[in-house]
């Protein structure tokens, strides 16, 4: 069986990103954040974004750039504390902030993925996480309803792809682009290479190729990391 | 918190004390990313870092960092033999499923029932929360290393926290420049006492009522 190629330009992937979309992002402190996608946002001008994702970056590194760049109007996120500039959008109301346990926000992405509705966590109890946030007895125990996530576009850093969009990860860059992967209506995966179908051993694909539309070859992860 | 090297060392280095061989440890950034350059190099540990990588090694020499292999904070690291790479949702599948020995993580208040404040200064500082969460509320014991008291000189170890909370009684042991503190079903049991502090000094520095077990205090 042939399989159909979802490579593309980043051009045609950058048209599915638009003006108000909520936009979710792979990557944990910058690692793993898609950059050549991110550049590309950057220069097409996109804004008003609702930005779902581990963190905020660092000022000039990975998402942070978007931030930066005040195109985002909300943020669904864990962690801002690298990027000062978060933090003072927030403070201005420039940018409206949701916080997310770490783990929970991976699992309401997982969840959005996955078909489900969210999933009950303990995670936040009797602090400001629970607040807003409906309770059910279950064995018990009273857990949070914490409701899935699911994005217009998702943006992917792999290591490899194949034209199916099979997709291996590098090492700690792999963190929640997987989960990312699954949770967007349109997924778009930037990879260092891109393979034919077949050259991926199927016991290590980490992604399987159906949650991918559109695959784009990176330009290479050239970025300053927070340690340099 | 403007404490010198020396004395984060040493208070990386007394938290080191309290990791034993075979345990699955998270440590947080900070001061808590300073305590595997005191264990034993024979000490069998397997560092947890929630990015998604169990079997940290050592920080890499300069030049032969793997920008695709950093911890949680953002900074190079290494895998031991053994090592093994997951997504975040595993991670913390982990930390939540009760895999986790121990957590060290930074601290702006606790209370004396063992309460942590540590995400939040409202209005000043809004770092977020991340996995800190979830570590303090899931890992076996938890331990806090901060600075005794604020940059204002006041204590951060109080009866209540006045700061918004991390989680309720998740607290194990506190370590500060100038004591180890141990919470206890019976309220706070002062330990050590850091040099050149005495017992007074600490106690006019701690918010709390502090006990002392007979022959535990050095």
């Amino acid at each position: 069986m042939e399989m159909q190629s979802k490579v593309t330009t980043l051009e045609n992937a950058l048209s599915f990103i638009n003006d108000g979309c909520v936009l979710m992002f792979g990557g944990f402190g910058g690692v793993g954040n898609p950059p050549t996608l991110i550049k590309g946002i950057l220069q097409k001008g996109t804004k008003d974004l609702t930005l779902i994702g581990n963190d905020a970056g660092f000022p000039e590194i990975g998402i942070g750039k978007i931030v930066s760049a005040e195109r985002v109007s909300k943020l669904i996120t864990t962690h801002i504390g690298s990027n000062p500039i978060a933090g003072k959008l927030m403070v201005e109301g420039k940018m409206e902030v949701e916080f997310c346990p770490q783990g929970i926000l991976a699992e309401r992405i997982r969840a959005g993925g996955a078909g489900l509705g969210g999933v009950l966590s303990d995670i936040g109890m009797g602090s400001m996480i629970e607040v807003g946030k409906q309770k059910v007895e279950m064995g018990g125990k009273t857990y949070l309803i914490e409701s899935a996530l699911q994005a217009d576009v998702a943006i992917v850093h792999a290591k490899k792809a194949d034209y199916f969009g099979n997709l291996i990860y590098d090492k700690s860059a792999r963190n929640t682009n997987p989960l990312v992967a699954t949770a967007g209506r349109v997924t778009i995966v930037e990879a260092e290479e891109i393979v034919a179908p077949g050259m991926l051993d199927p016991e290590s694909i980490i992604t399987p190729g159906i949650y991918v539309d559109m695959i784009v070859e990176s330009e290479g992860v050239n970025w300053k990391w927070a340690w340099e | 918190m403007g404490m010198g090297i020396e004395v984060r060392n040493r208070m990386a280095s007394r938290a080191a004390k309290e990791i034993k061989a075979g345990m699955v440890v998270n440590l947080g950034i900070g001061i808590p990313s300073l305590v595997p350059n005191f264990l034993a190099p024979e000490t069998e540990v397997l560092f947890h870092a929630e990015n998604g990588v169990l079997g940290m090694g050592p920080s890499p020499s300069k030049g032969e960092e793997d920008a695709m292999l950093c911890n949680a904070g953002g900074f190079p690291v290494t895998v031991i033999p053994g090592a093994s790479y997951f997504d975040s949702a595993t991670a913390f599948a982990m930390i939540r499923g009760g895999y986790l020995d121990m957590t060290i993580l930074g601290g702006l208040e606790v209370s004396e029932k063992g309460d942590l404040a540590n995400w939040v200064i409202p209005g000043k500082r809004i770092p977020g929360i991340g996995g800190g969460m979830e570590l303090a509320e899931k890992a076996k014991k938890v331990i806090v290393l901060m600075s005794h008291v604020n940059k204002h000189g006041e204590p951060k170890i109080l009866q209540e926290c006045t700061l918004p909370l991390t989680a309720r009684r998740c607290v194990d042991l506190i370590i500060t420049d100038m004591a180890v503190i141990e919470v206890s079903e019976k309220g706070l049991l002062l330990k050590e006492v850091m040099e050149p502090f005495t017992e007074k000094d600490v106690r006019e520095m701690t918010g709390a009522r502090l006990l002392v077990r007979e022959g535990g205090k050095k």
